[in-house]
């Protein structure tokens, strides 16, 4: 089966800046893809060009693999969730959800609107304004509008930025499960790599309108094509031009044995952060590194002289 | 007393001298006895208020009101479509504001009268049909219910304009966006997600151009040419031509009575939880 969605050198500029600078996507039907990266670099505007919202100046946006350019938003079967939700504060919950149904002509719609309010969890809440409805309420009405509609892709525009650090962990769960039990493809955009890396089967690694690596999760995270990759998807120590995570390396005392790769150096402090602890090191070079370790191996002082040990494996080095 | 309670001071005085005081004289006036040469006399009687009861002046007052309606909802028609160009416009926004407002510059006597001109049988726009022969004898433009009308709508189309153009301008573009993004065509945009959530700034223009087409006078008057006798020209009769001052009070007493109702109304249903 081909793609359900695909871009092809998609360029959009706007007066005095190119915000997408040739993008060129495959996203497989039925998979959770994401766009990841910093604020500005093209993948809000990416997911409007999909929606429709904004022309392409270059390139083409293919669904089910026509091409679907010169199609006015209503009359492309995607659906999106909006970073601030954007639900009618005129309309009820359940009214919000009816709207596409309506436009659509879909009949059925009783059936359709409960099924899809017992699929968020949002049974009882129908007939709340949206003004009535707590953060996580509204988003859940935003997705139930979306989802009842079976859109070809639902896009997603940083859909947890606003909920508060819990209620967001516990939707990112909630949503990868969602697309899974719903089998509809998600296109979300976001700044935050934890949630890229925790839900997507695939993501793209956008920065100033290009895309810099797309790959899983694993593939992105642990073998990442640029410093930028590395950077941006994780903190990083740099040793002699070659990258370690902090959590792939170890502090030793200088009489411990080991196979792996070490370099000398002096503890200069340490954080706690209570799952485990970040103990800063000056190597003899003169590089500051972080090491990730377990709270039972930080029993280091400021000024202990210590080995940073890392394994082959773990290096990320660019040419 | 704090400072910032004295703020309200040149208010008090400005309502206390130039609203209370009137008022409440009107009101006194209301329920006197008419002089011969017009002012006021005693003794204290209701005889101007069974008057209002006349057939003759409830017409006079059912007319005013039709034609307040109908001068609102044609400001409605004209004034929403303009105010979301405007809304929606990406340049010139400020330029088309300003056009809005541009009547405001010269007097509205000045502009009633321009109308005449423009309207009366050798005026610019019959001379004109005649010149390019589409009739022959000027046509009855100018002195009817319709000049009235067209007068009206003139003169209050801004006030409907602006506060619908402020609603719009607030209004969430992802909105719009959602709407089109659900599927809904423009024209289902607009009747089912802009003008319901414009309903504020709708609300406050038809009040804006109701209160004052209801008690108009000089337009009915210059462009009704006396004709159409609406209830701000028999008020202003009463004081002038007919010297009946309590008549006259007991007129203005009763319209802005029926005013205050109707807003208290309206305000009352527009307070209902909306968003």
């Amino acid at each position: 089966m081909g793609p359900i969605l695909e871009l092809r050198k998609l360029v959009k500029h706007f007066p005095g800046q190119q915000a997408v600078n040739g993008i060129s996507l495959s996203i497989p039907q039925g998979s959770f893809f994401s766009l990841l990266g910093p604020s500005g670099c093209g993948k809000t505007t990416t997911l409007r060009l999909i929606a429709g919202f904004e022309q392409p100046t270059q390139g083409d946006v293919l669904l089910n693999g026509e091409i679907v350019n010169d199609r006015k938003p209503y009359e492309r079967n995607v659906s999106t969730v909006f970073q601030s939700y954007a639900l009618f504060p005129h309309l009820t919950a359940r009214e919000n959800i009816e709207f596409g149904l309506k436009r659509h002509g879909i009949g059925d719609v009783d059936r359709r609107v409960r099924e899809v309010l017992e699929f968020v969890s949002l049974t009882g809440k129908e007939t709340r304004k949206p003004a009535q409805l707590s953060g996580g309420e509204k988003q859940r009405v935003a997705l139930a509008r979306s989802l009842v509609l079976q859109p070809d892709v639902l896009l997603l525009d940083e859909p947890l930025a606003a909920l508060d650090p819990k209620l967001r962990k516990q939707m990112r769960v909630e949503l990868k499960a969602m697309q899974r039990r719903a089998g509809i493809t998600f296109l979300l955009v976001t700044h935050d790599q934890e949630e890229a890396l925790s839900m997507s089967d695939q993501l793209a690694v956008m920065n100033e309108g290009r895309i810099e690596q797309v790959g899983s999760p694993e593939d992105v995270y642990l073998r990442p094509q640029s410093p930028f990759v590395a950077g941006f998807l994780g903190s990083v120590n740099w040793i002699g031009g070659i990258g370690i995570r902090p959590e792939a390396t170890r502090v030793a005392r200088p009489a411990d044995g080991g196979a792996e790769k070490r370099s000398p150096g002096q503890v200069t402090g340490s954080i706690f952060l209570g799952d485990c602890v970040q103990v800063l090191v000056r190597l003899a070079s003169g590089e500051d590194v972080v090491a990730q370790v377990a709270r039972s191996a930080a029993g280091f002082e400021p000024g202990d002289a210590v080995h940073i040990c890392w394994h082959d494996t773990d290096e990320m080095s660019f040419s | 007393m704090k400072l910032r309670s004295w703020f309200l001071l040149p208010t008090w005085v400005w309502m206390a001298a130039l609203f209370t005081a009137p008022f409440a004289i009107v009101l006194g006036y209301s329920f006197l006895t008419r002089g011969i040469l017009g002012g006021i006399e005693a003794p204290w009687t209701i005889e101007s208020y069974q008057r209002l009861f006349d057939p003759l002046y409830l017409t006079v007052l059912l007319r005013s009101f039709a034609m307040a309606l109908t001068s609102t909802a044609l400001c409605l028609v004209f004034a929403f479509p303009a105010a979301l160009f405007i809304s929606r416009a990406v340049r010139y926004k400020n330029l088309y504001l300003q056009l809005v407002m541009l009547p405001f510059w010269t007097s509205f006597l000045v502009r009633t009268y321009a109308w005449i001109f423009l309207l009366r049988d050798t005026g610019l726009i019959n001379t004109a049909l005649q010149a390019t022969g589409l009739i022959h004898s000027p046509l009855p433009l100018l002195y009817n219910n319709g000049a009235v009308l067209l007068g009206l709508v003139y003169g209050y189309l801004p006030f409907m304009v602006l506060p619908i153009y402020a609603t719009l301008e607030r209004l969430d573009p992802a909105l719009v966006e959602a709407a089109a993004d659900l599927g809904a065509r423009p024209i289902t945009t607009v009747f089912h997600v802009i003008v319901p959530l414009s309903k504020p700034g709708i609300v406050a223009g038809s009040i804006l151009v109701f209160i004052p087409c209801l008690g108009a006078y000089l337009t009915p008057d210059l462009l009704g040419g006396g004709r159409t006798v609406l209830v701000g020209n028999l008020v202003q009769n009463q004081f002038t031509s007919a010297r009946d001052w309590p008549f006259g009070s007991a007129v203005s007493i009763l319209l802005m009575a029926l005013v205050t109702v109707l807003l208290w109304a309206l305000l009352r249903c527009e307070s209902e939880p909306l968003a």
